[in-house]
């Protein structure tokens, strides 16, 4: 690739160049402040930087799919050497799907519910070709085989509902094929999949690419991601390209700071050596765990069988130490989270917390236990309520399970809270949606953290965040757990997370711990195959 | 799927026979037999002779749910519920307080309700929708902003005020049309063109402004950005993409009112003198007829159960994602 490139950019013939666009939202906010770039043909260029950086602003205004209350400047977008500023609006029809095609982060939202997926496809023959209809249905076939997706005769008929999120992306990249662009531009194409999905999609752009000889301009904000697949990166920050060069380069000797913070920030695999374990008391005990949900079917719902959530789980947490929970999306681990919790009924085994078996309790004593376990959840935005104020919400807990505290000492003790969490302590008058995620994570643990608990259960506590905020947050979780002697249970997908902050890792497949043992062996002795899998499908930094 | 229709009309049963008892109670229960003689009769100067002979002549000298003078199953039929309330379970609508035959009435009475509530419906939801399509596709407009005022001026409106301006002009001043009455046969059109119009244009307001609301929210959506991308125009996404989603909520709204068309509309039908369901309840209403009252409540909540199934039904038809189990 990289002998292919040199040549290309020896001929210096951009394929697409970008001079001093700028993009502003009602007038005022300027999201995107006078950024400039080339695209040269065959070339993987990519556009890197945290949520709200500009980067899909940025691909979306080359097409001028910006709502609106977008308003576009730019001294010149060239598409070869057509400039895309001065074409009237149905003129740039010809151009979207055609020359440049596009795929976006969600496949399922992305794809419209009601339409057949091969109707989907067709739609962009039609527009863009005269063929009969014979051939269009080839084309269509011959797509979709290219895209791999199994039995294409019959999966034509499908509707988007009825395929997996991956599949789903495929069908998203057929239909920006469909039109034989000279450009693909990749919005976050993987960051709504799995991690051993995001490979095989990885691969399969890569691929095409290789194929068809079209340049790919891809957007993310995962760097590791980025290093295994672009040949030239530009960094994004707060609507200004800071940073721009060879993928090696960037990666082995950033310039800006801004890119060498981000860069830190990533959790690394490697971090699991320096972990030295202690032995303390077992806190939690599992034992053969289960969580079956019920299937109902037939006149007068007979329970006619059981999705086997979680299926036979034993595990222990000791004292003060953190065990991760891996495992793809559907495997389970957020039923289990929840169960332990008794938020969910169809739990069954024994659940023993500091020596008392929690599955026997009910009512009230079930009531106080829970002050012992708490929860944080993956997503801040809807896990607190946005009509309550942040102290409220922080002291509910304190009300609910210390009914001696009174008003004062519950206000300082929130007080406490926030300092501990490195919020302003006038938080607690302020609502929620004043808060970015990253501090409204930070209320959530503040919130987990005020009734005194011995286990916090984190549940994708970092996952809707972005990487530098995901790294503070990570650290805060370590400096409670030293102060308190806090337990986790850490549950999420992303293993370079699990090498900063656990020191055990259970790998759950379909309701089952396949494999468990220290961060350390799992991480680089991997013995399950789904393990080796999961393992294998971690994008790493491609550095030298 | 066909389970699922089955299990929906078993629960229609228990839902019919609450419908049942509750107007049962309201009508023979708070309101007793006696009340209805001598509001019948009228109120001053009746006599105890005349209510008892009223009640023998209606059938309401038996007692209320249970007859301990008759004989064994006797007991049960020979009350006011059974002769009354039960027989609605087999659509046996009886006889009415004057004497006329309630089926037959309904079934006479429904097709001018239906003549004047189908065309009001269905020209309602073209022009609704054409005039919602072009809002959202010049959104952010100054037209759209017209509009939209233009749709709180309408709703503001009282439709009575549609009603009575339309009588006074359309019919009075300008002589076009009858200002009221009904014919049979294809004459009744020309009684129908005003109250229909009348129907339609007062719902504008309301109707546009919803329709404009279902529409923006699926412009909004992710699919209509990836239509834009495939190179559709504007209005092409608008009606191969946005429309087809935006239908779902639409037609299924329509689906549920179909059965209640029969019902006519009690304003309109009486304004207009219309022959119809909904004129037949408010005059059963002002005469205190309670036996045709109490049917067509009856068949209101008959019709609304079907209306809600249908709906269940059309989902399956216009979303493939949802199944009915």
């Amino acid at each position: 690739m990289s002998i292919f490139l040199c040549q290309i950019q020896a001929m210096n013939i951009p394929l697409l160049s970008v001079e001093n666009l700028s993009v502003t939202f009602n007038h005022q906010q300027t999201v995107v402040d006078d950024i400039s770039f080339v695209i040269y043909p065959g070339e993987t260029f990519a556009l890197v930087g945290e949520s709200g950086s500009g980067k899909s602003i940025t691909a979306l205004s080359v097409l001028r799919l910006l709502p609106n209350n977008a308003k576009i400047k730019a001294h010149a977008i060239s598409l070869q050497d057509d400039n895309l500023i001065k074409r009237a609006e149905f003129e740039l029809c010809k151009i979207r799907g055609r020359r440049i095609g596009l795929i976006f982060q969600d496949p399922m939202s992305s794809l419209n519910p009601v339409m057949t997926i091969g109707s989907q496809i067709e739609e962009v023959l039609n527009i863009h070709f005269s063929l009969p209809k014979k051939t269009v249905k080839q084309r269509v076939l011959q797509l979709l085989q290219q895209v791999e997706i199994p039995e294409p005769e019959q999966r034509i008929k499908d509707y988007p509902h009825q395929l997996s999120g991956g599949q789903r992306q495929r069908v998203m990249i057929a239909i920006a094929l469909a039109g034989q662009p000279d450009l693909l531009i990749a919005d976050e194409p993987t960051t709504s999949l799995d991690v051993t999905i995001q490979a095989q999609i990885l691969a399969l752009l890569k691929i095409i690419q290789q194929q068809t000889g079209m340049a790919l301009w891809l957007i993310s904000h995962d760097l590791a991601l980025v290093s295994t697949m672009a040949d030239r990166v530009a960094v994004m920050q707060q609507g200004k390209i800071v940073e721009t060069g060879l993928t090696k380069t960037i990666f082995n000797q950033p310039q800006h700071p801004y890119t060498c913070k981000l860069l830190k920030a990533l959790p690394s695999m490697q971090s699991c050596l320096k972990h030295i374990p202690k032995e303390k008391p077992p806190l939690l005990q599992v034992n053969d765990f289960y969580c079956y949900y019920p299937i109902r079917k037939g006149l007068f719902k007979r329970v006619v069988d059981h999705v086997r959530a979680v299926d036979g789980v034993s595990f222990n947490i000791q004292q003060g130490k953190t065990l991760a929970l891996v495992g793809e999306s559907g495997c389970g681990k957020t039923t289990l989270g929840k169960s332990l919790l008794n938020l969910i009924p169809d739990g069954s085994g024994e659940v023993i917390l500091n020596g008392i078996n929690l599955n026997k309790l009910t009512g009230e004593t079930l009531r106080q236990q829970r002050a012992n376990i708490q929860i944080v959840f993956q997503d801040p935005f809807s896990s607190m309520n946005p009509r309550m104020l942040v102290g409220d919400i922080i002291a509910e807990g304190l009300r609910a399970l210390h009914p001696k505290i009174n008003a004062t000492e519950r206000k300082v003790s929130v007080a406490q809270l926030l300092q501990q969490v490195d919020l302003p302590i006038d938080s607690a008058l302020r609502y929620p949606h004043e808060f970015s995620g990253g501090q409204r994570q930070r209320i959530c643990i503040a919130r987990a953290l005020a009734v005194n608990p011995k286990l916090i259960i984190c549940d994708e506590p970092t996952s809707a965040l972005d990487v530098s905020v995901q790294a503070q947050i990570i650290q805060l979780l370590k400096t409670l757990q030293q102060e308190k002697g806090l337990s986790y249970l850490f549950i999420t997908h992303d293993l370079g997370v699990v090498a900063e902050i656990a020191d055990e890792v259970a790998v759950m497949y379909q309701g089952k711990i396949v494999e468990h043992g220290t961060v350390k062996q799992v991480l680089t002795q991997p013995e399950h195959a789904y393990t080796k899998k999961l393992l294998a499908a971690v994008p790493v930094l491609a550095i030298d | 799927m066909i389970n699922y229709i089955i299990r929906r009309f078993l629960y229609a049963f228990p839902l019919l026979m609450g419908v049942n008892v509750l107007t049962f109670v309201l009508f023979f229960v708070v309101n007793s037999p006696n009340d209805m003689a001598r509001m019948q009769l009228g109120q001053k100067h009746v006599t105890e002779q005349a209510v008892t002979n009223w009640k023998q002549q209606h059938g309401y000298d038996v007692p209320l749910l249970w007859n301990s003078d008759a004989q064994r199953q006797e007991k049960i039929t020979r009350t006011i519920f059974y002769q009354k309330s039960v027989g609605l379970f087999l659509f046996r609508f009886g006889v009415s307080d004057s004497g006329r035959n309630i089926g037959a009435d309904i079934q006479e009475r429904m097709w001018p309700s239906l003549a004047l509530a189908l065309p009001t419906l269905c020209i309602g939801l073209v022009v609704n929708i054409s005039f919602a399509l072009m809002m959202v596709l010049f959104r952010g407009s100054y037209l759209e902003q017209a509009g939209i005022v233009l749709c709180v001026i309408l709703m503001s409106i009282s439709s009575l005020f549609y009603i009575i301006g339309g009588q006074f002009f359309i019919a009075k001043l300008l002589r076009l049309v009858p200002i009221s009455g009904y014919e049979d046969g294809v004459g009744a059109i020309r009684f129908l063109l005003l109250p229909v119009l009348i129907g339609v244009f007062s719902g504008i307001g309301s109707g546009v402004r919803w329709y404009r609301t279902l529409f923006l929210e699926e412009v909004e959506k992710d699919y209509v950005r990836t239509a834009r991308a495939k190179g559709l125009t504007e209005t092409q996404a608008l009606f191969r993409h946005v429309l087809r989603n935006a239908m779902i909520p639409v037609l299924t709204g329509v689906v549920v009112i179909l059965p209640l068309l029969f019902m006519g509309s009690l304003i309109m039908e009486s304004f207009f003198s219309i022959p119809g369901l909904g004129s037949y309840t408010i005059d059963a209403i002002n005469s205190q007829d309670f036996a045709i009252v109490r049917a067509m409540v009856f068949l209101g909540s008959v019709l609304y159960v079907i209306g809600l199934l249908l709906t269940d039904i059309s989902y399956t038809l216009v979303d493939p994602r949802v199944r009915l189990s």
